[in-house]
């Protein structure tokens, strides 16, 4: 029987230009061979043009981090990866729901069912609606099963938790970040009273973030905590070393950037719950920075015990909160062609905390930036900062001077039940206390010669505030309305009031 | 013979006139097309009845930033609810005056006012009332009270009222005043003294 080896074993160029590269091997005529023959310049295309085509989808894929959404509950955080299906966000409906309860899925055609305790959602590939119970639910894109996995667009997660659930998620859907039910953790951030060099964060429960530093910044990423934005996402301090943070989040973390000029050193305590940042050269000895730059050394997950014990380790509370009012797309009043009111009112909050931090009255500025902030949101971080006065600040054109509000109850009869306060009347308890403040600025400000006047109004949120609240509206001093923007005379009536506060610090109690 | 440029002036002249006739043929025929809209012969407004009274209005001054009373000699109804109507138009009416002490935006009125027992009033203004009111917390709040002080000084047994903005709830006025509340008379009598009073 004619073997083919020795024909195979003759190489001959394929082509005209090309050279013969294989040689023929001596193997024995039995053997099986394989015809091997290089074309030198084809191989060269070959590298250069496919190449790269395969190397791309390993660059990309190196470079473009895998989404992932991260999910914070009651029972469990977790993360789970997203995939892109017609240019959308897509996650895995039961993988979601599994670590939350019992969960149970079956594919039929094109149906699939899934079992949720008691919950029957059902789904149909390619349709835009599913039934909950019964009941129709928008998905807002298709439905797409794969390997009888359900996947649902990531924006249907908002509305189609709820039903299955029963209970409210909130989905932040540019950062991949989905909380179920109350499990957000807050936090503030200020600079310790004593050493204006120290920044402290406060936050509602424990936290262990990932710290990272880069000249002039110090990054703390949270990954696995449900930390959200505090009211302003920009912070600022009256810190020379350091002057502000930036709060985002991203990919499913949340990150804190503080900005800094000198080095960093990071102490943890009060079982996590509290993060002091305070120059490197306090603590040169007790800084294990292996894992970062020699002049940044950020010790992480320090226990309380050997956190520094300094007075500022422990938790901090406000004195006073200022509301910048308004802000964002709410500008506010008018007040000139170029000038609205949320500018006054910021640059006026922010002469106040400098005027009540000079006098030893710790304070918060709770809008700090040209933020969106509801009426909703103001009254619950002044209220969770538990401060001993909440001061809400307003400008207006008519009239001249300031007038000093305190709140209108809506109603004489509170629903309050037992431990919980009736959101419309939450001030009705502190009212004498309210007065008190306002009789005091009014005091200070009359003795500053500054035209005033006291009254009650309708003006949220100060009806939701817990503590002694007052607001402030400045009207120019004559007719001039570029006046109230006068660095002068917002710092005229920002020392009165500051003067006015620290005179009754005694009644207000409730101190840091 | 017929000059020639005699001949080409009388033939546009008739295509002109052709033109114009089947023009004014085809807009006679979608004039006749158009539905004639019935001659709506009811009350714009319910016309007011009944003997003069004299009624309190409490009317905001800008320039002092106080409330005052004063009296007003008005034809009223019978009917409570077209009493409350009647009393805050003529209030608002003032405001709209040329001489006004706190203008109010041109068009504002009230679109109605509901009264339930027991003792609830429901004040429906309009659009224009509140899309053009002017913004602060004292110009809105001496509003607020006017329209309040005003109708309950006018209809007695009336406890709490809430201020709709084209029968929907609203949060504010114009940025301050909140609306998302019901209003308590006896407050807003309580403010309206302490308005009473020049600074």
């Amino acid at each position: 029987m004619p073997s083919t080896s020795p024909r195979v074993g003759t190489a001959t160029p394929s082509t005209s230009s090309g050279r013969a590269l294989g040689r023929p091997t001596g193997r024995s005529p039995g053997a099986r061979q394989l015809p091997v023959r290089f074309d030198l310049r084809g191989a060269l295309h070959l590298v250069f043009f496919l190449g790269p085509v395969l190397l791309f989808p390993v660059l990309l894929s190196a470079a473009v981090p895998q989404k992932r959404l991260s999910i914070y509950s009651t029972v469990a955080n977790y993360s789970l990866p997203i995939v892109q299906r017609q240019g959308r966000d897509y996650v895995g409906l039961l993988e979601v729901l599994e670590p939350l309860g019992t969960v149970s899925a079956k594919a039929d055609g094109l149906h699939w069912r899934l079992h949720y305790n008691n919950i029957l959602g059902e789904f149909t590939v390619d349709k835009n609606h599913a039934r909950i119970q019964g009941y129709d639910a928008d998905l807002s894109a298709k439905f797409l099963m794969e390997n009888g996995r359900g996947l649902v667009p990531l924006a249907a997660l908002n509305s189609l938790l709820p039903r299955f659930l029963g209970g409210p998620a909130t989905l932040h859907e540019d950062s991949n970040r989905l909380f179920i039910g109350n499990v957000a953790t807050h936090f503030t951030a200020s600079v310790a009273p004593d050493d204006p060099s120290h920044l402290i964060f406060q936050f509602t429960a424990p936290v262990n973030p990932s710290v990272a530093t880069e000249p002039g910044k110090l990054h703390m990423t949270f990954s696995h905590e449900p930390i959200t934005a505090p009211a302003s996402p920009t912070l600022t301090f009256a810190s020379k070393n350091i002057p502000s943070a930036e709060y985002s989040e991203s990919n499913g973390a949340a990150q804190i950037t503080v900005t800094t000029t000198v080095p960093l050193m990071a102490a943890f305590s009060n079982d996590g719950r509290t993060i002091t940042l305070t120059p490197a050269k306090s603590q040169p000895a007790a800084a294990p920075a292996t894992a970062l730059k020699p002049s940044l050394a950020v010790p992480q997950n320090v226990p309380a015990a050997q956190a520094p014990a300094t007075p500022s380790s422990a938790p901090r509370r406000y004195f006073a909160v200022v509301d910048a009012s308004h802000g964002g797309s709410d500008r506010g009043e008018a007040l000139s062609l170029t000038l609205a009111e949320k500018d006054v009112c910021l640059a006026f909050a922010r002469r106040l905390r400098l005027e009540l931090e000079s006098r030893g009255i710790s304070t918060l500025v709770l809008r700090d930036s040209d933020a969106d902030l509801s009426i909703d949101e103001r009254a619950f971080f002044a209220n969770t900062t538990h401060a001993a006065i909440y001061i809400a600040l307003h400008a207006a054109s008519s009239g001249h001077g300031v007038r000093l509000y305190t709140a209108l109850i809506p109603y004489a009869d509170s629903d309050d039940r037992g431990p919980f306060r009736s959101w419309p009347t939450a001030q009705a308890s502190s009212i004498p206390l309210s007065q008190v403040a306002a009789a005091s600025v009014t005091a200070a400000l009359k003795k500053a010669e500054i035209t005033v006047r006291s009254l009650t109004a309708p003006l949220r949120p100060l009806n939701n505030i817990v503590t002694a609240a007052i607001a402030v509206e400045v009207a120019p001093p004559a007719s001039d309305v570029s006046a109230l923007a006068a660095p002068a005379y917002q710092q005229l009536i920002a020392g009165a009031v500051a003067n006015g506060i620290v005179a009754i610090r005694a009644q207000l109690g409730a101190a840091p | 013979m017929i000059p020639r440029h005699f001949f080409i002036a009388l033939s546009i002249l008739l295509a002109a006139v052709l033109g114009m006739s089947l023009y004014a043929w085809h807009m006679r025929g979608r004039a006749a097309a158009t539905p004639v809209p019935s001659l709506d012969s009811g009350p714009v407004v319910a016309p007011v009845a009944g003997n003069t009274e004299r009624v309190t209005l409490f009317v905001a001054y800008d320039d002092i930033e106080v409330l005052r009373s004063q009296s007003a000699q008005i034809p009223m109804p019978s009917v409570r609810q077209q009493r409350a109507e009647e009393v805050l138009r003529t209030l608002i009416a003032l405001y709209l005056d040329k001489s006004s002490p706190h203008p109010l935006p041109p068009g504002s009125d009230i679109r109605s006012v509901y009264l339930v027992d027991p003792g609830l009033a429901v004040i429906d203004v309009n659009a224009a009332f509140a899309d053009g009111h002017r913004s602060g917390v004292l110009a809105e709040e001496l509003t607020v009270t006017s329209l309040i002080q005003t109708l309950s000084e006018n209809i007695p047994g009336i406890l709490k009222v809430k201020i709709l903005v084209e029968g929907k709830q609203r949060d504010t006025l114009a940025g301050h005043a909140d609306l998302s509340n019901f209003f308590d008379v006896s407050a807003i009598n309580q403010l309206a003294s302490e308005l009473q009073s020049a600074q």
